[in-house]
């Protein structure tokens, strides 16, 4: 048996609505209006938005570690000169920076009750 | 008696709030997660810290019938402690991302809590008797010396005060790569899914160390990858039947009888964009970020960064009803995805079991909640058309006064009452909403509190 269409709701294309449409047309709507600022301030954004740069930094989330082996490696490597450092921004791993012991947060014990059972 | 349109209108009011007072809020007092068990006594929530505290209505008082019980703390412990991957040196956070309770089968209470890798069943069982009498041991536990024994006695159990311990009796390890997003246990009872990013499994509740992955979107080349899964749950009564949403909007329909592996999926939901209105916000805020059947199985609400829709599980090329949560974003989506809260992940809720109302007719009012910033939470009536804006915060903290609805003004001259869309505090988010399966009692977290809001009962 079909099911009856809904009524659509609060979407429902009405003639009015046709024509608020044609009138924005004229200035950008919102959505676009904000990507053209966006595009103003950072010109280099990526060509495919939406695409595998933000899965793959999705997938990634929470990593941030600490190798021996790399920090190791890159140390000898460096000899003299300073491992780059994190930057002010330590929650973001990018590039060659190897996390070092510095880097990481200091872990704090969840042994404390939680506040909601207080 | 009934009004033409969706019973009355509820009346929310302030019952209780959980939770410290301080602005200054520990990142693991975060709430994660809310959720309330099958029969709506108890009210399970998780936090950033892996913790779980369990919250139990207080049995009706008969003579006090203008209020339902009030929940107290009833259990609280340590659900998954933080990890390191030593193999791919990885952190593994703590936080706990869903509970799903299982129905009660016996006196004790079972729940799934799982954190971005590890599912565990947490057993919350009550002991209120206690043996004592023991011919060996003194009352303290101590051995006694069994020389001085000189006559036997039988131990019995005596009342004691009531103790509820919380043990876990499955963990269900190592099978996602991803990050575990959902959890929904079967229609059957006795299976249960896990989604992560990319793939979905399934799994026995009694097996640990095997599950079946029944999706697998993961391409081959990694470079291809277009979209994530971002929620999935299984069908309230058909017990083959799943859907899980996508970060790109759509929703899939998969039927496990087709095959063990569900990568054609039965229906695929979404609505058709207008290419004209494509932005390079478009993708991101079609994302879903929750998925709910109704009741019935009849319907699905799936929720995206900017609106409600709510799907005819026969109509797969649009839904039949939208709601706009939030609509004057649109024009702050700038400012928004340089916050990142563009990427928040708001879920959504539907009004517990329809009520019948009145004699002579048979009502059934169907109400869908979620969340928005500056601590405002909405509600949609679906029969009647209208919506409410209320807020969860400490002034209006007077029991059984009714809510004062909020009204955001997007733009021009802002009313009195009205809080304009630049005063809003973005860092005020309401992720996480929960309607109690049987009355109108709903939980509403804030970033570190919970609030309990019941209708005003007459």
């Amino acid at each position: 048996m079909a099911a009856p269409l809904g009524t659509g709701g609060l979407t429902e294309e009405t003639g009015q609505e046709k024509q608020d449409t044609q009138e924005k047309e004229k200035t950008l709507p919102p959505e676009r209006a904000e990507e053209a600022k966006l595009k103003a301030k950072y010109p280099n954004l990526g060509q495919k938005p939406g695409g595998s740069d933000f899965l793959m930094k999705r997938l990634q989330k929470g990593q941030k570690y600490f190798d021996s082996g790399d920090y190791n490696m890159a140390k000898a490597k460096m000899k003299n000169k300073q491992l780059p450092s994190a930057g002010s921004d330590k929650n973001l791993v990018t590039g060659d920076h190897i996390p070092t012991p510095q880097d990481l947060p200091q872990r704090k014990s969840s042994l404390v009750t939680s506040k909601l059972a207080g | 008696l009934a009004g033409a349109g969706g019973g009355n209108d509820i009346q929310w009011c302030f019952s209780q709030v959980k939770g410290a007072v301080d602005d200054d809020v520990a990142e693991a007092d975060i709430i994660s997660t809310v959720e309330f068990n099958h029969s709506g006594e108890l009210l399970a929530t998780g936090d950033k810290g892996g913790r779980v505290v369990i919250f139990q209505q207080e049995q009706e008082n008969k003579t006090q019938s203008h209020s339902r019980g009030e929940y107290n703390v009833y259990s609280t412990f340590q659900s998954h402690e933080p990890e390191f991957d030593y193999l791919k040196s990885l952190e593994i956070e703590e936080k706990i991302n869903k509970i799903r309770w299982l129905p009660q089968k016996n006196a004790a209470q079972f729940l799934l809590s799982t954190n971005d890798k590890t599912i565990k069943l947490w057993k919350i069982s009550e002991r209120d008797k206690r043996p004592e009498g023991y011919n060996l041991k003194e009352e303290d536990g101590r051995y006694r010396d069994p020389t001085t024994v000189t006559t036997l006695r039988v131990p019995v159990f005596r009342p004691m005060d009531l103790m509820v311990e919380a043990s876990p009796r499955r963990i269900f390890a190592n099978a996602h790569t991803y990050h575990i997003n959902s959890i929904s246990i079967n229609s059957d009872y006795e299976t249960y899914l896990s989604a992560d990013d990319l793939r979905i499994n399934l799994w026995h509740l009694e097996i640990t160390d095997r599950s079946f992955n029944i999706v697998d979107i993961k391409p081959a080349n990694m470079e291809e990858l277009t979209e994530v899964i971002t929620a999935a749950e299984f069908h309230p009564n058909s017990c083959s039947t799943f859907v899980y949403s996508s970060s790109k909007g759509t929703i899939r329909l998969c039927d496990m009888r087709a095959s063990a592996l569900c990568d054609r999926h039965s229906k695929l939901f979404e609505e058709p964009e207008d290419p004209s209105n494509r932005s390079f916000f478009s993708e991101i805020i079609s994302s879903i970020s929750d998925v709910k059947f109704s009741h019935s199985g009849r319907y699905m609400m799936t929720r995206d960064y900017l609106s409600v829709k709510i799907w005819d599980l026969n109509m797969e090329n649009r839904p039949v009803e939208t709601y706009q949560v939030h609509e004057y974003l649109r024009s702050k989506l700038c400012s928004l995805y340089e916050n990142d809260c563009i990427f928040d992940k708001f879920e959504c809720c539907w009004n517990g079991l329809d009520r019948q109302v009145g004699f002579c007719s048979i009502f059934h009012f169907s109400i869908v909640m979620t969340g928005s910033y500056n601590n405002f939470f909405r509600m949609f009536d679906r029969n009647t058309k209208r919506d409410i804006t209320l807020e969860a915060s400490r002034e209006n903290n007077k029991p059984r006064t009714v809510l004062k609805p909020r009204k955001v003004c997007a733009s021009g001259k802002r009313k009195k009452d009205e809080i304009s869309v630049d005063s809003l505090d973005f860092n005020k988010k309401i992720l996480h909403t929960a309607w109690h399966p049987k009355e109108n009692i709903i939980a509403v977290a804030t970033t570190n509190n919970l609030y309990i809001f019941q209708d005003k009962m007459n």
